[in-house]
């Protein structure tokens, strides 16, 4: 499979990104935010880190480069789109995903590894993470809080849009277990074609035991196992 | 001209700056604090004259880019 990584000024996850498909034996290339065309993508990545520093809000400038229109086009054909981290921000702020991420509520930035628990395997995303398997991911952010308003959470837990929530080792959704305030624990949605998600914790950064955890594979295997299958379709 | 637009959180949103420098004036004596709400404030200089078009202008660039109506409000001045 093709993957194509966003790259934005001060990306810091691209690299990243690319090891983790390219170690999973698939081909990954970066593509720059000027560039108009993601040429023969069969999924994007819009990696983690700090585009344009930042500044006004994060992701907001990010969503107005010229590669973000062929993301939505991508995205309005079906097309697999996944936000990690900063990538999750510009997905929120570009509306391809809805609600908001806002500062942590303790002011703090949060950088170990969380716990997830994986509310539905009904997506592209988490198909082939095994019922009832607790993740164990690094999460590395300051604005992480997830916030949408009350109709908006209540449609997205209508639509079983929830991908991932924060909880303890044992799948517990708990207060504590919440390490930024996100509104009912959330550390991942997806939209409502349920092509796109966005997640704050890093799944590309825990694909190797080496690393600590490889439990981010299982996300990586699920988005290749749905393009496979939409191959095996095409055939 | 000159525009002055201030983002504000949403009643709604956690504010955890605003919650945050209420604790310190509180601590520091200040009585009758009731809430804090941190925000921004943008001053955008303008070339012409046209108050109306500008506004119209800014109006349209606070709600698309300036602020984040999910979770922001804002007011827009031009003097």
């Amino acid at each position: 499979m093709n993957f194509v990584v966003l790259q934005f000024p001060a990306s810091n996850c691209d690299q990243d990104a690319v090891h983790a498909t390219r170690i999973l034996g698939h081909s990954a290339r970066l593509v720059w935010h000027k560039e108009n065309s993601l040429g023969d993508a069969d999924a994007v990545i819009v990696p983690g880190g700090f585009s344009y520093g930042d500044y006004l809000r994060c992701g907001a400038i990010a969503r107005f480069s010229p590669v973000m229109q062929a993301v939505k086009q991508f995205a309005e054909n079906d097309g697999l789109v996944l936000g990690i981290c900063n990538g999750f921000q510009v997905l929120t702020e570009a509306g391809l995903l809805p609600g908001a991420l806002i500062r942590n509520r303790d002011l703090q930035f949060h950088c170990e590894h969380v716990y997830l628990k994986t509310v539905t395997t009904d997506s592209p995303f988490t198909s082939q993470i095994p019922s009832g398997k607790i993740l164990r991911v690094p999460i590395a952010h300051g604005e992480g809080c997830y916030f949408a308003d009350e109709q908006t959470l209540a449609s997205l837990k209508a639509k079983n849009q929830f991908l991932w929530q924060y909880s303890d080792a044992a799948g517990n959704i708990t207060e504590t277990a919440n390490p930024n305030g996100a509104l009912q624990n959330i550390a991942g949605i997806c939209n409502e074609k349920r092509n796109v998600a966005g997640l704050m914790p890093h799944p590309e950064r825990a694909c190797e035991p080496l690393l600590g955890s490889a439990d981010g594979k299982l996300i990586f295997d699920s988005v290749i196992h749905a393009l496979q299958s939409r191959l095996a379709k095409a055939a | 001209m000159k525009a002055k637009i201030i983002v504000t959180p949403k009643k709604a949103v956690l504010d955890p700056q605003g919650k945050t420098v209420q604790t310190a004036l509180e601590h520091m004596g200040y009585r009758g604090v009731k809430a804090v709400h941190v925000g921004k404030y943008l001053e955008i200089e303008l070339d012409g004259t046209d108050k109306e078009a500008a506004r119209q202008q800014l109006n349209d660039a606070a709600h698309k880019f300036l602020s984040n109506p999910v979770i922001e409000d804002y007011k827009l001045e031009i003097e």
